[in-house]
């Protein structure tokens, strides 16, 4: 350790005499550590995701100065957005986004969040929800589902991530859809709920594909229904919603935004680099293999985006009776 | 036996020179990261894992498993020698290897935590080796309720951990307790306790916020005015055979902690959501309630120092186990872990142990050889750390202090933080000298969080009926027993109470 | 002591109140079929804290816990100005991270701890106080990748530079 400091020094002494040549202007780039916010705890689906595109960052090389995972998972995400739009240095600041970026500024107003002040910078994919039960339970249609669940009077229990958050507004949709009255319980995220089903602590659940495909391949989980607009391509049996006459599909956004008062060159910085990392063969791949859906936006059209989806969440928290 | 073919050529595969090499730099970059106060094996983990693309994926796990264990020896280090705990996982390491230290004992207590972690280490990785399916089915049968249960259990453990003034020590479970509730209901999601209406809190207070502030800077003022400035820890200097005779007296004198916190640890840390925290703290309980010296604990009583650190040494290695098997983190490093393996293309779950036999069983086999590594290095480094202690104290406490805030930064990553650790501190500081318990308060900032929404999460299931902590074939043995441990000292106290004066 | 334990007392008891008004805001009582509600925990809680403090005020006056029973001061002349120095430099210390940089900070407080307190030769306390910013800013920033605050931008040029060196 000792002798490498000695190094970093010495390296030090020379740069310090010929940094001040190489320090040409010219496009924008980083000039320190990028604070690569993600709005979820480790584990979870954001978390996976943010490491995955700071990985291949990483590998292809594709920024001089390096992505800094920083989980701010508190509050449904209210703890990284005050963080993030409170940034001393909105250059070098960006976030990882899921659904709660517009929920929770609706249903925390006193934290003073508006989400139209954040910079766009890139629409990575969006995760659709798909309706699991264990194999054991016998269930393997939504019929049964259904049936099951009356014939239970309020005693099945599902398990989603918090409260007044994507998987509440799902199975609440579910419940009103169909008529069922089901006792749902708010867990730490997605993983915990997805054990807890495999435990048969819970009866169904909402998870993401990513989050249950483990038990699925392991012939544990068993599909029912999918919140997506289309069939899945690797869940061909499973219908949607919509084929079943429900006007209703909801996916989870994987997206990274900039810190309100980014700078346009920085931004567009941003922007150039994870359009790169988006078109990569590994993020490709890695779409395709946990079901997420490409749904690629320029700047304009995801502030567009935004403002659709807060309409919609209004109205979707307002059936919650949020 | 198909079970030993498998680990054997997990084994060979670890030691291919590629892997050795990895595991060596891993186990003592670890043991540095975590030997400051602040950082674990999280951030080491974290930062190397992109350095990992530029190997196989079975080296850059190996790699990785070795910081992992590596940081879990290093956390005893500064327990030991600053009296900081580095990690919520060895809080309970300083009760007994603080006091050691101070005696000039900090090479016997870091011998002895060396030995012990390798041996809760060993038994950890005996029991997955042959166990690990079949625990990740008892892993699975752990609801809410269960684990409600269990904390229950930790907090009994507790009742002998404080002072012995009752009232002060219960104070303090509970400021811990609603400490640890700042920030936002998980059940309701919404915003609760946000002290003074600052926006600051709602992120809620860590454990290392409140540890730093407590160890780092409360304590450290307290030794400072109490020793009015002249602190002497008298080390003499080390030799080979000094080390010999310690560890000889660590196996004679700690060989029952380590023994309880070998098991207790890893069935605990196997838990998801559990962890290692309440698997240290519970064999630390354990070991001064079968001790026939109870009295002795937090005096330096080496079974204090040998307990928690196999415990924690064992439960890391455990909480291996849920990730493998169930793809679910049992800590944050688990969670990178987790992450590193998705990119490769692994998928963890069920299914792992059967698709992916090479790289499981490479990586179990490296469990073994990392544990054996990071023991002889961590032994080779003692006599440096030790000689830090020999450093002037006056040079010795601003550098105390200056990593306390700097760690305490580098772990929160917010000032907010910082300044609300130097308000602990300070307060600290005054609680102190009034001789209130301030390591109950600590450990129920870790433990509360998870015991509160189980709790909830229980009564949802029930209906509001609490008779589900009874009726549950796992949680009701568990609840009984807790409530036992809980009331037998009480009742024995209030008795003592009344005829005794 | 015997003074300092019952105004402790006292300021806790208030800070236990304070924390169940706060908790109060959400509800604090047993839903039916839901259990507690999102208040409850940390309510009653702090409601046991309230009656803990009760309890030691008690013994207070029974003069059973040994500082209830200690006329000795909480601290004397040295214990407060070791406060006054130490705590003080601390948070003067914590202060000035935002403004000249943590590594800065760092400097600044081992140079007066150091010189000041420890009083130690000016080339030993320069030398540690200018050495171990460096160490920690190639350790923390090089080698684990945390950027830490570096204060008003004034400070930018040198870090700047210092990036330069470690990307």
């Amino acid at each position: 350790m000792i002798t490498k400091r000695g190094l970093f020094i010495l390296a030090g002494t020379i740069l310090i005499v010929t940094a001040p040549m190489l320090a040409v202007a010219q496009e924008w780039q980083p000039r320190k550590p990028i604070d690569f916010v993600i709005m979820a705890g480790p584990g979870g689906g954001a978390d996976q995701i943010a490491r995955f595109i700071q990985s291949v960052a990483e590998q292809k090389d594709l920024t001089n100065r390096p992505l800094v995972p920083n989980n701010q998972g508190g509050g449904s995400g209210a703890e990284a957005l005050i963080h993030v739009s409170g940034a001393s240095d909105p250059d070098h600041t960006i976030l990882v986004t899921l659904n709660s970026f517009f929920t929770t500024p609706l249903r925390q107003e006193n934290l003073g969040i508006d989400i139209q002040t954040f910079t766009p910078i890139a629409m990575m994919g969006v995760d659709p929800f798909v309706l699991w039960v264990h194999k054991d339970s016998g269930i393997t249609t939504i019929d049964e589902f259904v049936e099951q669940v009356r014939s239970m009077d309020g005693e099945f229990v599902m398990g989603g991530t918090g409260a007044g958050q994507e998987d509440s507004i799902v199975i609440a949709y579910l419940s009103g859809a169909y008529d069922l009255d089901i006792k749902y319980i708010p867990y730490e995220g997605g993983g915990a709920v997805a054990k807890d089903l495999a435990g048969k602590q819970i009866m169904a659940s909402v998870n993401n594909p990513a989050e249950a495909k483990g038990f699925y391949e392991a012939g544990d989980f068993v599909p029912l229904l999918a919140f997506s607009d289309e069939r899945m391509p690797a869940y061909p049996d499973v219908p949607t919603i919509k084929e079943l006459g429900h006007d209703f599909s909801y996916y989870n956004q994987r997206a990274v935004v900039g810190a309100p008062g980014m700078s346009e060159e920085a931004a567009a910085y941003y922007q150039d680099l994870f359009a790169q990392i988006y078109e990569s063969d590994e993020w490709q791949g890695y779409l395709e293999s946990e079901s997420l859906s490409p749904l690629w936006m320029d700047a304009g059209e995801q502030r567009d985006y935004w403002a659709l989806q807060v309409e919609n969440h209004k109205e979707l928290l307002a059936a919650l009776g949020e | 036996m198909e079970v030993l073919t498998l680990l054997g050529d997990g084994m060979l595969l670890a030691l291919q020179p590629l892997n050795l090499v990895m595991i060596l730099i891993g186990v003592t970059v670890g043991l540095f990261i975590g030997a400051m106060p602040g950082l674990g094996s999280v951030n080491g983990v974290a930062i190397l894992l992109p350095v990992t693309f530029l190997v196989p994926p079975a080296s850059a796990i190996i790699f990785l498993a070795a910081i992992y264990y590596g940081a879990m020896y290093g956390g005893a280090i500064s327990s030991v020698t600053l009296g900081i705990p580095g990690a919520s996982t060895a809080v309970a390491t300083t009760f007994d290897g603080r006091p050691l230290a101070r005696q000039g004992r900090a090479s016997f207590a870091l011998v002895t935590a060396a030995l012990a972690s390798f041996v809760g280490g060993t038994v950890a990785n005996i029991l997955f080796t042959l166990f690990a399916p079949a625990l990740a089915s008892v892993a699975l049968s752990f609801g809410p309720p269960e684990v409600f249960a269990l904390m229950l259990l930790a907090f009994a453990t507790f009742i002998g951990l404080g002072g012995d003034d009752i009232p002060k020590t219960i104070f303090s479970i509970c400021l811990g307790l609603v400490l640890g509730a700042v920030g936002f209901d998980q059940i309701s999601g919404a915003p609760r306790l946000v002290l003074f209406d600052n926006t600051g809190f709602l992120q809620g207070i860590g454990f290392l916020v409140l540890a730093i502030g407590v160890y780092g800077i409360g304590e450290m003022l307290w030794t400072i005015e109490q020793t009015r400035g002249e602190v002497t820890t008298t080390t003499p200097r080390m030799t080979v055979k000094g080390m010999a005779s310690e560890t000889k007296e660590a196996a004679s004198r700690a060989w029952k902690g380590t023994t309880i916190g070998s098991f207790l640890g890893f069935f605990v840390g196997v838990l998801p959501a559990a962890g290692a925290t309440p698997g240290s703290l519970m064999s630390y309980g354990v070991a001064k309630m079968v001790s026939r010296k109870p009295e002795d604990f937090g005096k330096g009583n080496p079974d204090g120092v040998a307990a928690p650190e196999a415990a924690n040494n064992s439960a890391s290695t455990g909480s291996m186990l849920p990730m493998l098997t169930l793809g679910i983190p049992g800590s944050p490093t688990t969670a990178i872990l987790l992450g590193g393996m998705v990119i490769w293309g692994l998928v963890p779950g069920p299914r792992l142990f059967v698709d992916e036999t090479e790289f499981v069983w490479g990586l179990i086999g490296s469990f073994y050889i990392s544990n054996l590594v990071a023991v002889l290095i961590n032994l080779a480094f003692i006599p440096l750390f030790v000689s830090m202690l020999r450093m002037p104290f006056t040079i010795l406490a601003p550098m105390i202090f200056v990593l306390s805030i700097a760690g305490g930064y580098a772990a929160t990553r917010d000032m907010f933080d910082v300044w609300l650790m130097v308000i602990f501190g300070l307060g600290a500081f005054f609680l102190r000298k009034f001789d209130y318990p301030l390591a109950p308060a600590v450990l129920a900032i870790v433990l509360g969080p998870i015991a509160e929404p189980t709790l909830r999460q229980s009564l949802l299931l029930s209906s509001g009926d609490p008779s589900i902590f009874f009726t549950r074939p796992v949680a009701g043995p568990i609840t009984i027993v807790a409530l036992v441990l809980i009331f037998l000292p009480v009742l024995r106290l209030l008795r003592r109470g009344r005829w005794g004066s | 002591m015997r003074v300092g334990e019952i105004v402790t007392v006292g300021i806790l008891a208030l800070f236990s109140v304070y924390l169940m008004w706060k908790s109060a805001e959400l509800p604090i009582g047993y839903i039916a079929d839901t259990g507690p509600g999102g208040g409850a925990w940390p309510f009653w809680l702090s409601g046991v804290m309230l009656l803990c403090c009760g309890a030691i005020a008690f013994n207070w006056w029974r003069r059973t816990s040994p500082p209830s029973q200690s006329d000795e001061p909480l601290l004397d002349a040295y214990g407060w100005r070791m406060l006054g120095l130490v705590g003080g430099g601390i948070v003067v210390f914590v202060g000035l991270v935002s403004i000249i940089s943590m590594y800065g900070a760092v400097a600044v407080f081992l140079f007066y701890y150091i010189r000041y307190l420890g009083r130690h030769g000016w080339a030993l306390s320069l030398s540690i106080s200018l050495v171990t910013p460096l160490v920690l800013f190639f350790f923390f920033e090089g080698a684990m990748r945390i950027t830490m605050p570096t204060g008003l931008p004034f400070t930018d040029p040198v870090f700047n530079i210092l990036y330069e060196i470690i990307y």
